[in-house]
């Protein structure tokens, strides 16, 4: 984990490809919550992608090159906030292995020392404090596999969620277990990919949340488009939207 | 044959390999060096008991008693020991229902009765292991490996002084590295299996029942 | 079973082969609940065996740096377990691959006479295939694990490294036992079944000529071969035929005897949750002369078999490492699903997608590195810490590189297909071309509505994603957010 800054002025927002084109308002939710905190979003329009669809696919090459242009969104020494475990643990822990022996090398470990997802940087860094203004509602939380071993960021979005008092948040069996998405995985092994989805979703239609919480919206994805196909009506938020609308 | 170990050594030299040791020196073996007497012991029948080990608690002296008054009652009618020290003190005394049966010759010979004739064998144990509920055999002439392998009830004899808190401790305090007899065993428990069901069972190959005796001056 | 041997010419790889073989799985909804069951068994008893997470940061340093150090020195290890070994009258046999190992193990049969063998269990002989090998030459081979036993009668590949039967419930078990036991009872009780198992194997034990068995760990030091085990049936395969022989890889010699309690602790808390093993059995002679049991005779086989290549990689060497506890498979969300069956391969899950590629060739398993969606369970509970899902990612990058094909990896790039290279490449055009990657976004807001209901395998279970109406990029700026 990056060191804890005091908390800056100004950061950049990397929105994550996904998020752009398919969640745009589980984007500019994040935005708008560092707003709030009093800190300067500055959204880079260069921007597009980690790289990590063709990294891991294993076209290492292609990778380095859409990483390479978004690293040249941020030249500044300010923390980098991404609305996604898995986009932040790809700049944080694999770009440094992608960049080894490039002349940007130096850049981008300093870009990816500086990385933060966003419920960490919310939590550890600006110690955000949430008033609930929400009815009770029931969710449960899923912890993206990125979350829990990547930026090990999980539990903050616990915390973030606890902050909620009308939130009640429950558990579900198999919480650790990866819910197939994987991203090219979901892909090249469609009938296994949605085996896991399938186990997943039967685990939280168990546990009669009314809404699914991520911190990604690539599970979201995966398990929205399934419950949706499974007829449930439970509503999947990233965890940024879902914070605003409590809290407004 | 050579050929091949020169071709796989060789191409192992070739490579250079140093990986991160940084991990050597991390201390995960607690050491367990307050562990008194009372400590030890009670650690070791608690490991033992949680896998269905019995251990007993016995003065020095009445070992023989306990098999004369446990052994007929649970049906025990042919006991083997080996030809050592416990052995002789056994084949002093008579155990009325019990038949005593020394192993001092080659198991080629009786094979045959070991499998089906032998009830309970009784051995030592060189030493036990606190953390682990394990007993330390060094089998040998005196005492042979199938003794505490092939009869349904094991019974061993475990001094209290004995008693070391860990694996570790054991081999450094008796360097065992120095040199290793032909085989030592750590017992912790009967014989099981969870292969079916994951679903624990006992006595599958080795003894059903271990009974460990810690004898007390 | 080596299902991952097909003509590779037709499917490199193998993903043909291993999409049929998971749909296959997938197919058995009363084996998905064994596995369901068996996995979140065995995670708890091991999670309750690790309730500080400071000593277990610490254990697997400890055991990584033991390892580490064993594949950094391996040859002079090697070297000097042999000659520990044969000063103490063990005789040791270097074999390149499965053909010199089976040959070597039949030579000793031959030469001691032996007709039957009982074995325990061994990883590194199913690798070999032995039990095929010694069956055509005529010599009855009896399991003698348990699991292995059962899997045996199935006659079927063990479909997980430590719990060969873990696919079978006692209904299945029981069904063997009626059809290859007749004059026992019928049974799915499993105390029963156990008993039963006993008493038949009892004679095997009995009167085999020889017992070949795995090593857990081989100490160079004493010239000591550590095997662990709950049943006895190592015990009992080791110390009454009179001719012993064990298998090894090369990598499981470590330096010290004094190795041993971290890794033992290490390996049986990973693999079975258990503290320590029934029995943790050392064996550093045969029978001496004043002795009245064990085997007069006692080999040790160490087998390459593409494990000095793979040690050359310098990245992917560290798969040497592992010391078969099989955590990475109880924790991994694709092995609970399909079980080990539906990798094809003699080594399943995490540690088969990463060393069946290295040891078979990326064109005969390469696929395997694609059965994984990189959730990072595996490398959080691996004991020696190998980076497995770093080590998968490489091997895709190693299977689409084009490259040298002297490189050490056999059948690199050899994976590559031009049309997905092709596609990846364009990906990278429009990603790192503001224009047209703008242009991109607004076609795709702007026209969403024309967006296939059906979008290929995704579809097929999930109602299909849409572009918003407007990306993110036209709202930050609508909202007002800065730029640079």
């Amino acid at each position: 984990m990056p060191q804890a800054p005091l908390k800056p002025a100004s950061v950049y927002y990397f929105g994550t490809c996904l998020i752009e084109l398919l969640f745009p308002r589980a984007g500019l939710a994040g935005m708008q919550l560092l707003r709030r905190a009093g800190i300067e979003v500055i959204f880079p329009h260069g921007q597009s992608c980690c790289g990590q669809p063709a990294f891991n696919s294993g076209y290492r090459d292609e990778a380095l090159g859409v990483a390479r242009a978004l690293l040249a969104c941020f030249p500044k020494d300010i923390p980098v906030v991404v609305p996604s475990a898995s986009c932040a643990g790809m700049l944080r822990n694999h770009w440094p292995e992608l960049f080894v022996g490039e002349p940007d090398e130096a850049q981008a470990v300093a870009v990816a020392g500086r990385t933060w997802e966003l419920s960490e940087f919310l939590v550890d860094v600006l110690q955000l404090q949430l008033q609930d203004l929400g009815e009770p509602i029931r969710v449960t939380l899923h912890h993206s596999c990125s979350a829990r071993r990547e930026t090990g960021s999980a539990r903050q979005a616990e915390d973030l969620l606890g902050q909620l008092a009308n939130v009640e948040l429950l558990g579900h069996a198999h919480a650790e277990e990866c819910c197939g998405f994987g991203g090219t995985f979901a892909v090249k092994q469609p009938e296994l990919s949605a085996a896991m989805a399938q186990s997943k979703c039967e685990a939280i239609e168990a546990s009669a949340a009314q809404r699914l919480i991520s911190q990604d919206c690539g599970c979201l994805m995966n398990l929205g488009g399934m419950l949706e196909r499974r007829g449930q009506d439970i509503v999947v938020q990233h965890i940024a939207e879902f914070l605003l609308e409590r809290s407004q | 044959m050579n050929e091949t170990r020169q071709s796989i050594l060789q191409r192992l030299r070739g490579t250079h390999v140093t990986g991160d040791h940084s991990g050597r020196s991390a201390r995960s073996a607690p050491s367990h060096a307050d562990w008194d007497s009372e400590r030890l012991i009670a650690r070791f029948s608690e490991r033992q008991q949680a896998v269905r080990g019995e251990v007993y608690r016995l003065p020095r002296g009445q070992w023989l008693n306990w098999l004369a008054l446990e052994l007929p009652g649970r049906g025990l009618r042919q006991l083997l020991a080996g030809s050592g020290d416990i052995g002789r003190q056994l084949a002093a005394v008579d155990i009325r229902g019990v038949q005593l049966r020394t192993y001092d010759e080659p198991i080629e010979a009786w094979k045959q009765q070991l499998f089906e004739e032998v009830d309970v064998a009784i051995t030592g144990a060189r030493c036990g292991i606190a953390e682990t509920g394990s007993l330390v055999l060094w089998p040998d002439r005196q005492e042979p490996r199938l003794t505490s392998l092939v009869p349904p009830v094991h019974i061993a004899l475990l001094s209290a002084d004995t008693l070391y808190p860990t694996l570790a401790d054991a081999m450094a305090a008796e360097n065992w590295a120095e040199r290793m007899p032909t085989n030592v065993l750590l017992i912790s428990g009967p014989s099981k299996t969870a292969d079916i069901e994951q679903t624990l069972a006992y006595g599958i190959h080795g003894p059903k029942s271990l009974i460990t005796l810690i004898l007390e001056d | 079973m080596n299902d991952t041997r097909q003509d590779t010419g037709r499917d490199p790889g193998g993903y043909r082969a291993l999409h049929e073989r998971i749909h296959d799985a997938l197919g058995k909804p009363q084996v998905r609940d064994n596995f369901r069951r068996a996995m979140d068994g065995i995670r708890a008893h091991r999670a309750a065996q690790f309730p500080d997470p400071a000593y277990l940061a610490d254990l697997r340093a400890r055991a990584h740096a033991i390892r580490q150090h064993s594949l950094d020195a391996l040859p002079e290890l090697l070297e000097h377990l042999e000659q520990k070994l044969t000063e103490n009258g063990i005789r040791v046999h270097w074999a390149e691959d499965a053909a010199q190992a089976n040959a070597i193990i039949l030579e000793l049969l031959r030469t001691a006479g032996a007709h039957s063998v009982i074995k325990g269990k061994s990883m590194v002989s199913e690798e070999i295939e032995l039990n095929a090998a010694l069956e055509k030459a005529g010599i009855e081979v009896v399991e003698s694990d348990l699991g292995e036993y059962i899997i045996q009668l199935a006659h079927e590949p063990p479909s997980h490294i430590v719990a060969p039967a873990i696919h079978k419930n006692r209904r299945d078990v029981a069904e063997l036992f009626e059809r290859f036991h007749p004059e026992l009872p019928y049974t799915e009780d499993i105390d029963r079944l156990t008993g039963n198992a006993r008493q038949v194997l009892r004679e095997k034990f009995a009167n085999a000529d020889a017992g070949i068995s795995g090593v857990n760990f081989a100490v160079a030091e004493t010239g000591t071969l550590c095997l662990v085990e709950n049943e006895g049936n190592g015990r009992l395969s080791t110390t009454l035929p009179p001719l012993h022989i064990a298998v090894t890889g090369i990598e499981k010699v470590i330096e010290r005897l004094d190795d041993l309690p971290p890794l033992l602790e290490a390996l049986t808390k990973s693999a079975t949750g258990q503290p320590i093993t029934t029995y943790v059995n050392l064996i550093s002679r045969p029978r001496q002369d004043d002795e009245l049991d064990g085997p007069e005779a006692v080999h040790l086989v160490m087998l390459d078999n593409g494990r000095s290549r793979i040690r050359e990689h310098e990245e992917l060497a560290d798969t040497l490492r592992c010391i078969r506890c099989g955590a990475c498979i109880n924790h991994c969300p694709v092995y609970v699903q399909v079980g080990g069956h539906a990798y094809g391969s003699v080594y399943p899950g995490p540690i088969g997608s990463v060393l069946e590629p290295q040891r078979l060739g990326l064109e005969q398993a390469g696929s395997l590195a694609s059965a994984c969606s990189l959730c990072g369970a595996c490398g959080e509970v691996c004991p020696v810490e190998i980076p497995l899902p770093a080590l998968i990612n490489r091997l895709r990058a190693e299977a689409v590189q084009s490259g040298p094909e002297d490189a050490p990896l056999p059948g690199r790039g050899r994976l590559r297909r031009p049309g997905e290279a092709i596609a990846w490449r364009l990906w990278r055009w429009l990603y790192t071309s503001p224009r047209a990657y703008r242009g991109f976004l607004w076609f795709a807001t702007r026209l969403r509505a024309l967006t296939p209901a059906r979008l290929g395998p995704w579809t097929r279970y999930r109602s299909a994603p849409r572009p918003a109406a407007r990306s993110l990029s036209e709202l930050a700026r609508r909202e007002g957010f800065r730029n640079e």
